[in-house]
This record gives structure tokens, C-alpha cells and sequence, in this order.
């Protein structure tokens, strides 16, 4: 007898932002499977246009208030290609930590507060601390590192005021900086204890065939700067992104879908940046992850949990050698006048590489602007694992597939508030 | 025996999550603030959901789809009180800048199938369509107000949070006024204090994160801005950020341009 089953997930939970999940079954098969993003578009690549060249890290900023460093960055570098700053060398380690920051809290967030509930059967991370409350208070103090060392440097944890083309408005002393320390010590023995507890996860098997996108950079795990890797075998600098990802827009989703021109299932995030620059990882992160049982390679989605892990170890390790190493620039910006141009900028925010293209006149004025965030490239390999979820997982009920495939969603830690924001600025009529 | 927890909802619309993350970010309290209330719908942290009524309701983001005057509406039925929270909530936010133009003409120069996407021509806040008991302002809230605000909700008395400038605030805290010193344009004489002296402190002018104060002179502050040299666009651009569809900038934003 045919059967048609229907699993629908209205609004998805433990995301940031609005999405929902409708899959159709038929005869014991997947037919339809759509990821849909239902949060409303907000048309920032249209009123940056006519916006001066230094407002747009600070209105960019709103896109995501989880990660608002990316967005601050990745227009600003864009703005400084165009005037031709080069900033020093104090600031731009300055902004790799504030950026350290940005992943220690975004990560600590997802893997404690978002994603470990699943892979434990709890509905959250309160339920958790019900069960362990001492881990869910250690996961809030990991997190609250996180967003000290944004305050820090930027002035508050979302939305920090302090960054801006060329640099900072006002850069802190050496003793702020030094007094961080010794909560990040405490922030790295953490994390080595965070990936013992998570690499132990039950993880379902699903490898898939990825062509893994990311930056890498030849003397540090990339976060803010480098060249574009993928897994295929593409190297190329950030302003030819565009030659290699395109968007499409799909009538169930309010987020243009972004896939690589080849073809390939383009995959950004933690396990693009594990695979690609596993040799540019610290000693202790490597061991860390080879104690849990990782290799060079991995390629089960469910794994990503525990490559955070392994992440918050390596940025924690960096921070502190950036503490150390720590001397207050002479100047704080560098300032150009304005001149006309085009420039891009791409970071790797927590959940993957954030790509700013902007365009702007003589006047420092804003003529066009594009952006690509993490979680729109990600739709389309989301959509192909729910396909492989859905169909491994038939037999169970509704309500176990349902928690299956929001918890296959949260591998991506997507941002959903991002996503509706890359909006192509391009004029395509049919 | 259980004691009957007060049953909290928070609920997002048009916004970028920074305000309700607000919460999360209570890093010393949250545990707390579970303990005298029972989270009984917030999407950002749990998939669990409970059926209201609820006695407190937590609002961020603005209203831009026809879908979203329903759904406001829905939570005001359902809501003792109704908190909104952060610049888009109470003005709209950064999306409303859309107001001032023609959302057409965005929708056709951002999306490829403009029959795919339900939106309206503009972005207000949630006061604008239902009432609102307390609005809190800031993008995004400063957290410390954020629990003031709840802790006097659930206690039943008005919460204590200032009405008055920004300039208040930088002489209590003995910051140098930058505009002052130093001729930097800053919204500070004419937007609400809270955020904790971020941009002054800083070296920056104040960019009016937290709106109007209550009766500005934003006309008295954009004569001074341009005596100071900042053109008709720069004031209006200064007055048309995150708080662009709040009545007092919006007004002074269209004398200028």
C-alpha cells in the first residue's frame, strides 16, 4: 500500500534565526525535501547603497548579533583594499584576537548551549544543567571568556563600537590586555576537557563527499586573513570568490541558495577549515583531537561538535600568545582619503568564510554592495544531508526524525539572521 | 513542593538575534533567572514550547511582513506583559531605512523572483500595532537593563531605567565631551542614555544606538554639527542609522539631505 508521510518542523529551535524543515515521503522514499528560511528579508546590500564608506562595518555589524566581528571586518578590509591601507602589524593581531573572542563565545554557545542537548537527548542546555549543573556553569564561563575579550578590545559584546576602517578608534593598554590572561588559561584547559566530553558523543555514520571551502593562511589557522582553499584543489585570492560561487534564489527560502560553479557539494564552517588546514593546527589542538580519535579527515557532518572543540583549544592558545606578544600601536587607525574603487573582504566567521564585496565613488560613498554570509553557502549541503538523514532514519517515528534532522541543521550552527541578508544586488530580469 | 515560576516567552520578528542573545549572554544570572521563571517559549535556546498564556513576553525585531501583524498580535492575546526589546522592537531598526525608499525597487535589485518574497513597504516597531507595556531600547540592550527590566516586571514595580541624555551620563562617568575637545560630531545631546558611555569612552562619537531622549533638540544639535562643518547628508545619515524610524530623528532626518 502507498504511503505518503509528511514531517514538517515549523520553526526550528537552538538556531539563530527562523527556518523550517518540510520533507515528503513516499512509498518509503524521500521525494521532497525543502530547508526552508522564513525570516524576513532586511535589504541591507540596498540601503548601504548611498551610506558613506565608514558607516558600513557599523550597519553591516546588524546583520548578525552573534557574529558581529565578522561582518565589522570583512568591510572594513573591503574599504581598506580600495583606499590602499595596509594596517600594522600591532593592529592587525589586535583584530585576530578580538576575532578569538568572537569564536570562543560562538562556539562555546553552540557546542554547550545549542548542540551538545541533542547528542544527549535533552531538550537544552537548561535541562542539562538540571543533570550537571557545575558543566553548564563551566560552559557559561567559557562563553562569558569569550565576550570579556570582545569588551575588551571592542567596548561591548554585540555590536562592539570600537572597530573601524583602518583600525580602532581607541586601542587598549597593555594591562588590559595582560589581565585577561588568566581567565584564558582557564579558558584553554576547558576546552582540552570540552573535546574529551564531546569527541565521546555517540555520533550516527553519515560521511559525505564534500568539496570543503575555506581560508588558509601560510603561518597561522586562518581566521581574518589568507586565500581561498577548497578540497578539490582550487588556491585563489578573495576578490576572484565570485568566479567560484554562485547564488540562486529558491521560492521556499527568503535566503539566496549559494553553490559552487562546479557543481560540487560547497561546504564552509569548522570542517572545511579542519580538513584543509589541520597542518596549520597548534600541537595541543592536533593532540587533542588525535586523543578523541580524529583524523586529517573528517567528513561526518555530526563530527563538527567535536571540531569546535578542537577550535576553542587552538584560538584560546592563540589569544594568549597574542596577549603576550601585545604592544600598544603608536596609532590606533590609519586614515586615507577617500578615492573610488572596488574592494572585497572575507573572514572566517565561527559557522564559515563571510564574503563583502563593495563598490564605492570618489566621495567614499557607497555605489553597490554584496554579501555573502556562511550559512546561505551552506543551504544547499544542509538540504543534502537531510536527504541521507531522512532516508537512514525511516523507520522511526516523526518525532525522532524530526529531532534528527534539527540536529543534522545544528551541525551547521546556521545563522539564519545572516543568511536572509546575503541579497544579490546584481539586476537579473527575465 | 514546586512553586507556580512565572512563565516567561521570548519572541523574535524582523532583527539580527543580538538583543535576545542578550539573555543568554547573562552569563552569571541565567541560572537564576531560571530559577524564578520557567522559559516556556524561546526558540533561540530550546526546542521545548509551551502553550500560553504567558505573564512576561519578550519581543525583538520590527514588523515587516503581513505575516508578522498576525503573529504580534497573537503574542499581545497571549501576554500579560509585553516587553519590547532593542532598536528594531521599538523603532524598527536598521531596516527601516527601507521607509524612506522605495521597497519595490529593493526587492527587484536584491532578489531574481520578487513574486517569491511577502514583505511590507516598511519596518515599524511593535508599538505601532499593538500595546506595549515597557520598551527597551539600545542595539542591542545593555544586558544589566535588560534584567532591571525583568526583575521589576516580575516584582510588579517600574522599572528604573533613565530617560535623560547621553551627555548625563559622560559628565557622571568624567568623560571628555568629545564634540568639545575635539569637534567630533556625536549624537550624545540628543539620545538616551544606557549603553555605558561606550563611544565616548572610546574616542567616538555617540551614534545614537539607544534613540531619542525624551524631548530632544535635534534641531539645535544639527545646527551645531553643521557649524562644525558636517553637511546636509551628513546629518541626515547621523539621524538615519539604527533608530532612523524613531519619530524625533526621522523628523530631523527629512529637514536635511
Amino acid at each position: 500500500m502507498a504511503e505518503t508521510r509528511t514531517i514538517k518542523v515549523e520553526a526550528l529551535a537552538r538556531v539563530e534565526g527562523e527556518g523550517s524543515l518540510s520533507i515528503k515521503v513516499k512509498d518509503g522514499l524521500v521525494k521532497e525535501l525543502h530547508f526552508g528560511i522564513f525570516e524576513p528579508p532586511r535589504f541591507f546590500e540596498a540601503f548601504l547603497k548611498g551610506r558613506d564608506y565608514r558607516e558600513v562595518p557599523d550597519i553591516t555589524a546588524r546583520i548578525c548579533g552573534i557574529c558581529p566581528i565578522a561582518y565589522l571586518m570583512g568591510a572594513s578590509q573591503a574599504m581598506e583594499r580600495i583606499l590602499g591601507i595596509e594596517v600594522t602589524k600591532p593592529i592587525r593581531d589586535l583584530r585576530r584576537l578580538i576575532y578569538c573572542g568572537e569564536w570562543i563565545e560562538s562556539h562555546a554557545l553552540h557546542v554547550y548551549m545549542l548542540h551538545a542537548p541533542d547528542f544527549l537527548g535533552l531538550q537544552d542546555a537548561l535541562e542539562l544543567a538540571a543533570h550537571n549543573r557545575g558543566l553548564v556553569e563551566k560552559a557559561l564561563r567559557l562563553k562569558k571568556i569569550g565576550n570579556m575579550l570582545i569588551e575588551a578590545i571592542g567596548g561591548r559584546a554585540i555590536h562592539p563600537v570600537n572597530l573601524r576602517v583602518g583600525g580602532f578608534y581607541k586601542v587598549p593598554t597593555k594591562a588590559q590586555i595582560m589581565a585577561l590572561r588568566p581567565e584564558l588559561e582557564w579558558a584553554l584547559e576547558t576546552s582540552l576537557a570540552t573535546v574529551t566530553l564531546v569527541g565521546g558523543f555517540e555520533f550516527p555514520d553519515v560521511v559525505q563527499d564534500y568539496n570543503f571551502m575555506a581560508l588558509r593562511h601560510p603561518d597561522e589557522y586562518a581566521i581574518h586573513e589568507g586565500r581561498l582553499v577548497t578540497s578539490s584543489g582550487l588556491d585563489f585570492p578573495v576578490e576572484d570568490f565570485l568566479k567560484h560561487v554562485e547564488e540562486e534564489h529558491v521560492p521556499w527560502s527568503n535566503a539566496l541558495h549559494g553553490f559552487a560553479k562546479d557543481g560540487s557539494h560547497h561546504h564552509v564552517g569548522p570542517l572545511a577549515r579542519y580538513n584543509l588546514n589541520y597542518d596549520k593546527l597548534s600541537p595541543t589542538a592536533v593532540a587533542a583531537a588525535k586523543a578523541v580519535g580524529l583524523g586529517k579527515v573528517v567528513r561526518n557532518p555530526f563530527q563538527s561538535i567535536v571540531i569546535r572543540a578542537v577550535e576553542l583549544v587552538q584560538v584560546c592558545e592563540d589569544a594568549l600568545k597574542l596577549i603576550d606578544g601585545y604592544a600598544e600601536p603608536d596609532r590606533s587607525f590609519v586614515e586615507v582619503a577617500p578615492r573610488a574603487g572596488e574592494g572585497h573582504g572575507c573572514t572566517e566567521a565561527p559557522r564559515g568564510i563571510c564574503y563583502h564585496r563593495y563598490r564605492i565613488d570618489k566621495e567614499g560613498t557607497v555605489t553597490d554592495a554584496r554579501i555573502i554570509p556562511p550559512t546561505a553557502q551552506n543551504q544547499k549541503v544542509i538540504e543534502l544531508d537531510l536527504w541521507k538523514v531522512v532516508q537512514a532514519n525511516l523507520s522511526q517515528s516523526d518525532e525522532a526524525i524530526k529531532w534528527r534532522c534539527e540536529q543534522a541543521i545544528r551541525n551547521y550552527d546556521p545563522c539564519i539572521s545572516c543568511a536572509t541578508h546575503f541579497l544579490k544586488l546584481d539586476i537579473a530580469r527575465e | 513542593m514546586a512553586r507556580n515560576k512565572p512563565k516567561l516567552a521570548v519572541w523574535k520578528f524582523s532583527s539580527c538575534d543580538g538583543c535576545q542573545l542578550s539573555l543568554i549572554d547573562c552569563e552569571d544570572e541565567l541560572l537564576a533567572i531560571t530559577e524564578e521563571v520557567r522559559i516556556s517559549y524561546f526558540l533561540e535556546a530550546t526546542r521545548k514550547v509551551e502553550k500560553g498564556p504567558y505573564d512576561v513576553s519578550l519581543v525583538e525585531g520590527s514588523i515587516t511582513t503581513p505575516h508578522d501583524i498576525k503573529a504580534i498580535r497573537d503574542v499581545r492575546k497571549q501576554s500579560k506583559v509585553l516587553v519590547t526589546i532593542g532598536a528594531c522592537a521599538t523603532a524598527g531598526g536598521i531596516q527601516a531605512l527601507r521607509n524612506f525608499r522605495n521597497v519595490k525597487e529593493y526587492i527587484q535589485c536584491v532578489y531574481a523572483h520578487p513574486e517569491y518574497i511577502d514583505t511590507l513597504t516598511t519596518s515599524t516597531a511593535v508599538s505601532d500595532h499593538v500595546p506595549v507595556d515597557f520598551e527597551l531600547r539600545g542595539c542591542p540592550i545593555d544586558k544589566h537593563q535588560l534584567l532591571e527590566v525583568l526583575n521589576a516586571t516580575l516584582n510588579g514595580r517600574k522599572p528604573n531605567i533613565p530617560h535623560h541624555s547621553q551627555c548625563i551620563e559622560c559628565k557622571q562617568n568624567n568623560v571628555v565631551c568629545r564634540m568639545v575637545a575635539t569637534g567630533t560630531p556625536c549624537l550624545g545631546p540628543v539620545t538616551q542614555a544606557g549603553c555605558g558611555t561606550l563611544c565616548p569612552r572610546h574616542d567616538r562619537g555617540c551614534y545614537g544606538c539607544f534613540g531619542p531622549m525624551e524631548t530632544p533638540n535635534t534641531a539645535a544639535l544639527a545646527a551645531h554639527l553643521k557649524e562644525l562643518g558636517a553637511s546636509g547628508r551628513d546629518v541626515q545619515r547621523l539621524f538615519r542609522s539604527f533608530n532612523a524610524n524613531a519619530e524625533a530623528f526621522r523628523k530631523e532626518s527629512e529637514s536635511h539631505g
